[in-house]
């Protein structure tokens, strides 16, 4: 029967819908409520927790005493083999790791969106830049990033100070050697929407490709993106570590995450915690992003999900 | 297939050389120079004399084509005169370590075993691992095998191979003492006891390498076994009365094997990567370590010939792996 009051429901978006699925991800949600958490130490932590983690007591006598201290209310994690308050040190650490995550992944998200969208859209560039990206699939990513690090690592560090010299570094490097994935993606939903009504509506009134792209094309990938964008910030953090680690990341005095871990992992045997906590840091930050790109990914394409 | 093949292998050699040339020069212009390693108590025009004794003066095509030719043309006639007792070389120059003075080859050969053992070993365990419970967990989907399943290759995938490594040195090395937590490269395996104590000295690094691979393998399997599971040949072969085993392990799971087949053969070359990181941890003397030392030391041609063979074999598993899923999968034609 036709009821007059039925109610219509209002109009939903899109982001509204994958919301709701997203929402119904146990491990998304979790995911996100942890990265979260995390993301509030590192970020209020200093606010809360107001020890300098770079200060280093200038009274030898005192520092030496002060060093390698196991948990108390005044080092709640201990201090390291200079005395440095762990605690502070693992909120600066997770400050530089998270933000070479994500400008690391904006940086492979931009060349990947638009060598992506360029090979898709203009046939002419496609041989070429699919080429280039099969190119940069073949080549040995981690050991030329860390000849990059150690070979390229003085000059720029000369021209922007050792701070920023070696973020940009980081970031440029990750970004360069992990863009191909996304560009794929990018060029397969590219080509598929090329051939779309709405883009040809677009092209028959004359629009200019420049606009047809930006104003059309864009749009509509961005759902494609988002999930090699979450995964993209995983594995920066990953690399940056594990750069770090390796000792070719940033300077001792400059605390991430796994220059951290590099640092104790001198002194494991006696003091393990030193490494254990970074560890940890490193590990659920990666964990719950790697959970919320699932859970996007399921949001997005419902033909996948449970997969 | 065959013409397939013999295309794809005509367009590996531009793509090898693109790589090498790419490889070359991001190191060879790298502002750190081989003359920065020399004392600065050494004379100048002895210093001249080993820049030339380096070969660095020449230009730079110069000594990229003979890197090229040192390569691919007198490191093999070594290698050959080495097996069948031949002189084919006739002294000619090899690649030559800028640190050790020694063949670059040499060293990659003395350093190869560490490294083949432990990575070799790991990704066997890890395939033998992964299979089992990507198939058990997509044929019970949702029972509790396949989310703890689900939630440990989450877990191995996520969690760095350094960090494991760590955890399991403090555990299993310091606090338990049941394996060591420094591989012993020295050791030759000669008898029962010697042999017992290189795989007591193996079961650490080969656990970080195994869980991580193994985390991998098992999210492709059971993501193809659960796309296969569902499709009519199931329904069929129930309804002709095989049984579950049959059905499962002979109809499905052989069809699922395709894409986790290339998936095996595409990770390999990476395993080499990850490899880099366990061998610090553990402080093997392998490949991995002789990288990061030749990096530390300035050594340009070492670093320029580990990249360029890892680059080979990532180039060489991409086509195998290509050409396994056209073998495998009978409805791929390729030409």
């Amino acid at each position: 029967m036709t009821d007059a009051t039925q109610v219509i429901e209002a109009p939903r978006s899109q982001w509204r819908d994958v919301w709701d699925q997203f929402r119904h991800h146990k491990g998304a949600m979790a995911g996100l409520c942890v990265l979260l958490l995390i993301v509030a130490f590192v970020v209020i932590g200093p606010f809360v927790w107001r020890v300098d983690g770079t200060y280093i007591d200038p009274d030898a006598a005192k520092m030496i005493l002060g060093r390698n201290k196991p948990p108390s209310w005044a080092h709640p994690l201990g201090t390291d083999q200079v005395g440095r308050d762990m605690l502070a040190r693992m909120m600066l650490g997770g400050k530089v790791s998270l933000a070479v995550g994500l400008v690391a992944m904006l940086v492979s998200i931009f060349i990947g969106t638009t060598v992506g969208v360029l090979s898709g859209y203009f046939r002419r560039l496609d041989g070429l830049l699919m080429r280039m990206t099969d190119l940069f699939l073949s080549l040995p990513l981690l050991p030329l990033l860390l000849v990059l690090m150690f070979l390229y690592g003085n000059l720029v560090k000369r021209a922007f100070g050792p701070e920023l010299g070696t973020f940009l570094l980081v970031v440029l490097g990750i970004g360069l050697t992990s863009w191909m994935h996304s560009a794929r993606i990018v060029r397969g939903s590219v080509l598929a929407l090329k051939e779309r009504e709405f883009v040809l509506a677009a092209r028959s009134i004359g629009t200019p490709a420049r606009r047809i792209i930006l104003r059309h094309i864009l749009p509509n990938v961005v759902s494609a993106v988002m999930v090699a964008a979450t995964l993209g910030i995983a594995g920066a953090i990953i690399t940056e570590s594990v750069l770090s680690f390796l000792g070719l990341g940033f300077p001792p005095d400059f605390p991430t995450w796994g220059g951290l871990l590099n640092e104790g992992y001198v002194s494991l045997t006696t003091y393990p915690s030193r490494v254990i906590w970074p560890g940890i840091a490193i590990s659920l930050t990666v964990l719950s992003v790697n959970y919320i790109g699932d859970g996007l990914r399921d949001a997005l394409d419902p033909r996948i999900r449970g997969r | 297939m065959l013409t397939y093949v013999l295309r794809r292998l005509f367009i590996a050699i531009p793509t090898l050389l693109l790589i090498s040339v790419v490889i070359f020069f991001l190191v060879d212009l790298a502002p750190g120079s081989p003359a920065s390693e020399i004392p600065l108590t050494v004379p100048p025009e002895v210093r001249a004399k080993i820049l030339e004794s380096l070969g660095v003066n020449a230009p730079f095509h110069v000594r990229y084509l003979l890197w090229l030719k040192q390569f691919f043309w007198v490191e093999p006639m070594y290698a050959i005169d080495y097996l069948f007792g031949t002189d084919y070389a006739q002294g000619a120059q090899r690649i030559i370590s800028y640190s050790s003075r020694s063949p670059v080859f040499n060293i990659i050969i003395e350093r190869l075993p560490q490294t083949l053992t432990v990575i070799g070993t790991a990704y066997a365990v890890a395939i033998l691992i992964a299979l089992p419970i990507g198939i058990y967990s997509a044929y019970r989907q949702y029972s509790w095998v396949d989310q703890l399943g689900t939630f440990v290759s989450m877990v191995g995938y996520s969690v760095p191979t350094f960090f494991t490594g760590v955890v399991l040195i403090v555990i299993f090395a310091v606090k338990l003492q049941w394996f060591p937590s420094i591989y012993d490269t020295t050791l030759r395996i000669t008898d029962w006891g010697s042999l017992w104590k290189q795989i007591h000295q193996m079961i650490l690094p080969v656990a970080v390498l195994g869980l991580y691979n193994a985390a991998e393998i098992s999210r492709y399997t059971r993501s193809s076994m659960l796309e296969n599971l569902s499709q009519d040949y199931v329904r069929t072969a129930r309804a002709k009365g095989m049984s579950e085993r049959v059905v499962v392990l002979k109809h499905v799971a052989r069809n699922s094997m395709i894409p986790v087949v290339t998936i095996i053969a595409l990770g390999l070359p990476g395993v080499f990567g990850g490899a880099i990181v366990t061998e610090q941890v553990f402080k093997i003397n392998g490949i991995g370590a002789a990288l990061i030392g030749a990096i530390h030391a300035n050594d340009l041609p070492m670093v320029q010939t580990i990249t360029f063979i890892t680059a080979i074999l990532i180039v060489t598993f991409n086509l195998i792996a290509d050409i396994l899923y056209g073998v495998l999968d009978p409805r791929i034609r390729y030409d």
